[in-house]
């Protein structure tokens, strides 16, 4: 038993340790973003617009809108960097510099290194949404201790992401998939699931879409962690379909993995 | 330590490597030679562990690749035919971060890595970014990353397509030594040179199958002369009749014509006599080209 699960780990950390030591030596130039992306967003929207939103009868939710939109804003950032790190890296590890070859020539297996990235999308995604939720708890929108989980809720939403955006890089034969990827998938996503507005807001059919996005899941959770008021059903429900999406598209990439790379 | 029998693969509707068989024991040098689509890099990855057998028996080490690839693969060194570093890395973290797929400690890695870089000559540039190297030092690089697990088997697959003279040596010295060192090495090269340096016994592979298996100096004998004679004409050539009961086999190619015999010089001296003086004759040894030729054809392969 104790063989067998350190079989199932010891690879995938094998795997997951390459991707760090490659991560040591350009970490300096994601803190920037990751701590001034969150400063820029929460002053302009929070503050900036919040101040019109807030004297406005229509204020959603009945909280400030800073604390409305600050949470849905760090849900966005970690679907964000699940995507960019699970896309132009995916295919450079398989098609530019080969290290998904070099690890497959090794005892490592297909699933190990898939495992293995994606864990550090992970850890990407849960460096980055610590430091979103430091820069949201002092612009004071952090209002209950349960705000800490929307931590890990970052994290499943990056694993929703990862595992279909990485099926797609290991699909398509070079990064032109990816732009219009982000322009009409993220980007809409990012603009119209429940981030800068209540998605009941939009006509029907949009709403129904945003519903199935596993964004809108996350930012109504994470929404309902720092307003400190989550129901325990529906808190139930968004766990349980965003882990649906991270299993379903870890499988995915799996299967396409093996035909890229298993040939 | 690898034996084959009826060995396929096949891509769709593509046979790759057609029903061939093989037998490698411990310690040899042993190569494929063949052109450009023959099969050889597709052999390379079944034996490697990474291309599943499309039908056939193969063993590796005497293990199933089918069922025990990881078990293989941690017996194997691989260098493959595109570089397959981390240019953001230094040297030393290269060796490092490969020999942890391996499961090797830190403190095993540590002066493994000093004896491994020393070996191919560049502990020095251990703490330098991979990315500026010149091809020759992310070649030995390669190596030397693939014989950090201590492999019984070290596959290269063209250990020195795209290298300048001097690295190509440096690189042969290295085999040669890792040979003598008994390790088994298994090498695909459309460079015969290379294989008459290296190899003790080889295949010439062409569609998928092997068309010939020997040593360098059997095959040799087998499928060409002893000697060459090169002649070339200026102007007008005569025809081929011209050079009945001169050697063996006439070859003739449109800047040139090649007999093939016994003795170069007696034959040079024979069509000297002639009614047709060349403007240039070259006796030569017979090489393996000369036999690659023969067997696979002058026709490129695209």
């Amino acid at each position: 038993m104790t063989t067998l699960l350190h079989e199932a780990v010891a690879g995938p950390v094998r795997s997951y340790e390459h991707f760090l030591a490659q991560y040591r030596r350009v970490w300096r130039g994601t803190i920037g973003t990751s701590l001034l992306n969150p400063l820029l967003f929460l002053a302009a929207m929070g503050i900036g617009l919040g101040t019109l939103v807030d004297a406005s009868p229509n204020a959603p939710a009945g909280v400030r809108y800073l604390d409305f939109v600050a949470p849905g804003l760090l849900a966005a950032a970690a679907m964000q960097t699940a995507a960019t790190e699970s896309s132009f890296p995916v295919m450079a590890a398989m098609r530019w510099s080969r290290t998904y070859h070099a690890m497959l020539a090794t005892p490592l297996r297909i699933r190990d290194v898939l495992l293995g990235h994606q864990l550090f999308v992970a850890t990407r995604v849960l460096v980055a949404s610590a430091a979103y939720l430091g820069i949201v708890a002092a612009f004071g929108s952090v209002k209950s201790p349960l705000g800490l989980l929307v931590v890990p809720v970052a994290v499943l939403l990056g694993a929703a992401f990862a595992g279909p955006v990485m099926a797609l890089a290991a699909t398509v034969e070079n990064g032109a998939a990816f732009p219009p990827m982000f322009r009409f998938a993220i980007m809409p996503m990012f603009l119209f699931s429940g981030t800068f507005f209540p998605v009941e807001r939009l006509p029907l059919l949009a709403e129904w879409v945003a519903y199935a996005t596993p964004l809108w899941h996350a930012v109504a959770l994470s929404r309902s962690l720092t307003l400190g008021a989550p129901e325990v059903l529906p808190a139930l429900g968004h766990v349980s379909y965003l882990a649906l999406w991270a299993v379903a598209g870890a499988m995915l990439a799996a299967w396409r993995y093996r035909k890229a790379l298993g040939g | 330590m690898i034996h084959a029998r009826g060995l396929v693969k096949r891509f769709g509707d593509f046979t790759a490597v057609n029903a061939i068989d093989l037998d490698v024991p411990r310690g040899e040098a042993f190569g494929f030679l063949g052109p450009n689509g023959a099969g050889k890099s597709s052999t390379m990855r079944m034996i490697g562990c990474v291309s599943p057998v499309t039908d056939g028996t193969l063993r590796v080490l005497g293990l199933d690749p089918a069922t025990h690839g990881p078990q293989i693969r941690a017996r194997l060194g691989v260098v493959p035919q595109q570089d397959s570093l981390d240019n953001e890395l230094t040297v030393r973290e290269n060796v490092l971060i490969y020999g942890r797929y391996f499961g090797l400690p830190r403190r095993v890695l540590r002066p493994k890595i000093d004896e491994l870089l020393d070996f191919v000559q560049l502990r020095d540039r251990g703490g330098d970014r991979v990315e500026p190297l010149s091809g020759g030092m992310k070649r030995r690089l390669t190596i030397a990353r693939s014989l950090v697990n201590d492999p019984d088997l070290l596959l290269l697959d063209e250990p020195t397509t795209g290298l300048d003279p001097q690295a190509r040596h440096v690189v042969w010295d290295r085999l040669f030594r890792l040979k003598q060192r008994g390790v088994t090495l298994v090498l695909t090269t459309h460079y015969m040179d290379e294989a008459e340096q290296l190899c003790d016994r080889l295949v010439v592979m062409d569609h998928g199958r092997i068309v010939a298996e020997g040593s360098p100096r059997q095959l040799i004998a087998r499928y060409s002369t002893r000697e060459v004679v090169e002649v070339r004409f200026e102007g007008e050539r005569p025809d081929g009749v011209a050079f009945d009961g001169l050697a063996d086999r006439v070859e003739e190619l449109p800047d040139r014509v090649l007999l093939y015999t016994g003795d170069g010089d007696a034959t040079a001296a024979r069509l000297a006599e002639r009614e047709l003086p060349p403007h240039s004759t070259l006796v030569r040894r017979s090489t393996l080209e000369d036999v690659f030729l023969h067997l696979t054809g002058r026709t490129l392969v695209d």
